[in-house]
């Protein structure tokens, strides 16, 4: 029986097992969950199917605005997911030790929310039953082409740099969770792809991790810029610009980072983590945001500031429906509410505390999802030449039910894939975290051989 | 081999015989059409100047909406006519924002249908649909290669303006202003 370091300081491997294992066989509350996001996720599907046996006619989508709800919520979708590169890539490339326990989560959303933005471009298109014909007739000169080689390609890397570092907790899993059902052991077996604790094992694991997560810079960084260039290479006023790529990049790890406090709050309480997702962590975490927010603020000023300052003929309409007009609460509630309140806010040591940053991340989140819906929609509804002679509803947009309920599906699928992930597998690394207590790779080993598990009266 | 159309707008009335014409030749979904009227008014009180145009799909010399599409369903033929095969097309929408005149639209049934020339009517040597209506024969079309053909040579003698050319994609319908 490894007693490894003195619990008042360090937390024992028994202590970190048990805790991140916990969740794994305590479904307490599960169930009701489970059946509330199955439930938005039916109403969904049966509205999917009404639009495939009506057409996109059943959306509000019409001649002028034919990228509405959907495809707004895709570039959020896309935005969301970038978090895991910034996260587990670039964060740990450059060795910031406190992204530990905390990079996982930021994977799951980044699986959940790309998976889906991929479904929500199908969602949107007119005939989903021809979506071979991008694969057989593809052009590669086609903005469209490049997304959905990217978006597959982001998440086949996402998958496998979510996958690599679960291999080393297998040993684990497979030993505290002997008393589970047979197929999640099949799971654990299979996943562990022959993990025994080896040296050599760990320097493996440890330098595809890195290959990995060199990778997928590049590749991330092109899965926003190409959603950028949807609409960037589109000569329209709003959209016909230059900064469009960074711009969008940077406003993905604000909406990212904003998720990653969410699912840690929520982490932390729900499955008592609070030990491991510290005050600390909400507090790197809101001086990245405040980091990350000041970055973005200064591109909106860019993007507003320059052609709000010249006032060109067609343009003029476009940036006072969005200052004054019909979108101005969204455009200003981006502005304030999912920005320059916030890094205000931020700055304060008080308002990084877990609730205030939950709140304050909240804000964000919808600042973000607004933010998505006025870059799309306004562009639409202004054209170069007048709109005439066309019924009423063609010259407004707002969302029909369909729409709500299937874009409402994508959410709870995104949701439900992160708790499916979190009740399956430990949120956090434990092999990264009892590295970095000062556990040996043989005490490990040890632990996994014959250790003693807490009991759970011991450890709550 | 270059077509092209001129539309005078001194002679249109906006009567949408145009429209009504395109929509029963092409048999286009009821709410749907492939071109329109569109006035515009400029000027003050008492110095006003009304212009009356028929649009539809200006077959662009420059085509944003051949570039971004993903599959070629949208393509260009013979005589710069830009077409789309409905049985190609996934109906993304992405040659509906690409397009600065808003010419194309989705089909009931998934896929983009836009403004065709009639290629189907040039073929058997008639004018388009609309332009073989019109009341007050304001729409001249031809090809513009040849330079005895009406619509060079009206092109020639009138004024002529095209709709957003600072999208600059060369488009093929002249308004005679």
């Amino acid at each position: 029986m490894p007693e490894i370091k003195n619990k008042d300081t360090k937390k024992s491997l028994s202590t970190i097992v048990t805790d991140l294992t916990r969740p794994l066989k305590n479904h307490y509350g599960l169930t009701p969950w489970m059946f509330f996001l199955l439930s938005v996720m039916g109403v969904g599907i049966a509205s999917y199917i009404y639009q495939l046996q009506n057409g996109l006619a059943v959306t509000s989508m019409r001649d002028y605005v034919s990228w509405g709800l959907y495809i707004s919520s895709f570039i959020f979708f896309i935005a969301t997911a970038l978090v895991g590169m910034l996260i587990s890539a670039v964060l740990g490339l450059i060795g910031i030790k406190w992204i530990t326990p905390i990079a996982r989560i930021a994977e799951m959303i980044a699986l959940g929310f790309v998976m889906w933005a991929g479904l929500i471009i199908i969602f949107d298109m007119g005939r989903p039953d021809r979506i071979l014909n991008i694969f057989l007739h593809g052009r590669l000169q086609s903005p469209i082409v490049w997304d959905l080689t990217v978006v597959t390609t982001y998440v086949a890397i996402s998958m496998l740099l979510y996958l690599l570092p679960l291999i080393p907790d297998m040993p684990f899993l497979k030993r505290v969770m002997s008393d589970q059902p047979k197929w999640k052991q099949t799971i654990y077996k299979l996943l562990s792809f022959g993990f025994v604790g080896r040296p050599e094992q760990y320097k493996l694991i440890k330098k595809l991790t890195r290959i990995l997560a060199i990778l997928i810079i590049p590749v991330a960084l092109a899965i926003h810029t190409v959603t950028s260039w949807l609409f960037a290479m589109t000569p329209r006023i709003g959209w016909d610009s230059t900064i469009f790529g960074p711009y969008y990049v940077t406003g993905a790890f604000v909406a990212g980072g904003a998720a990653v406090v969410i699912a840690m709050f929520a982490f932390s309480v729900d499955f008592r983590l609070k030990k491991y997702i510290t005050e600390y962590h909400f507090d790197k975490m809101g001086k990245l945001l405040v980091l990350l927010m000041l970055v973005y603020l200064y591109f909106n000023i860019n993007e507003f500031m320059v052609p709000g300052y010249k006032m060109k003929a067609g343009e003029d309409h476009h940036i006072l429906t969005l200052f004054t007009g019909a979108y101005a609460k969204m455009f200003w509630w981006v502005q304030l509410g999912g920005l320059i309140i916030p890094i205000i806010l931020l700055l304060f040591k008080r308002m990084r505390k877990p609730i205030p940053s939950l709140i304050i991340a909240i804000a964000i989140i919808i600042g973000a999802f607004f933010k998505r819906f006025i870059i799309t929609i306004p562009t639409l509804m202004h054209p170069h030449l007048p709109i005439q002679n066309v019924p009423a509803e063609f010259h407004t947009y707002w969302p029909s039910g369909v729409e709500w309920a299937v874009t409402m599906m994508a959410v709870s699928g995104a949701i439900l894939i992160i708790t499916i992930l979190a009740k399956l597998f430990p949120v956090m690394p434990i092999w990264e975290i009892a590295h970095e207590e000062g556990i040996s790779n043989e005490e490990i080993n040890e632990f996994i051989e014959n250790g003693d598990i807490n009991d759970e009266e011991k450890t709550s | 081999m270059r077509y092209a159309m001129a539309i005078d707008t001194k002679k249109c009335v906006g009567c949408s015989d145009c429209v009504v014409a395109c929509q029963t030749e092409n048999n286009i979904p009821i709410g749907y059409s492939r071109d329109w009227i569109t006035e515009t008014v400029e000027g003050t009180y008492p110095g006003l100047h009304l212009q009356i145009r028929s649009e539809r799909c200006n077959h662009c010399e420059d085509t944003p909406c051949v570039r971004t599409c993903p599959t070629g369903a949208s393509h260009v033929i013979e005589g710069g006519i830009v077409k789309v095969t409905p049985e190609e097309c996934i109906g993304c929408g992405s040659c509906i924002e690409a397009c600065p005149y808003d010419a194309r639209y989705v089909h009931p049934e998934g896929w983009v249908d836009k403004c065709t020339f009639c290629d189907h009517r040039i073929n058997n040597g008639q004018d388009p649909a609309c332009v073989s209506v019109c009341p007050t024969t304001c729409m001249y079309f031809g090809d513009l290669d040849d330079p005895n053909s009406e619509v060079s040579r009206i092109t020639a003698v009138r004024r002529i303006k095209v709709l957003a050319a600072e999208a600059g994609t060369k488009p093929q319908i002249f308004y005679l202003v």
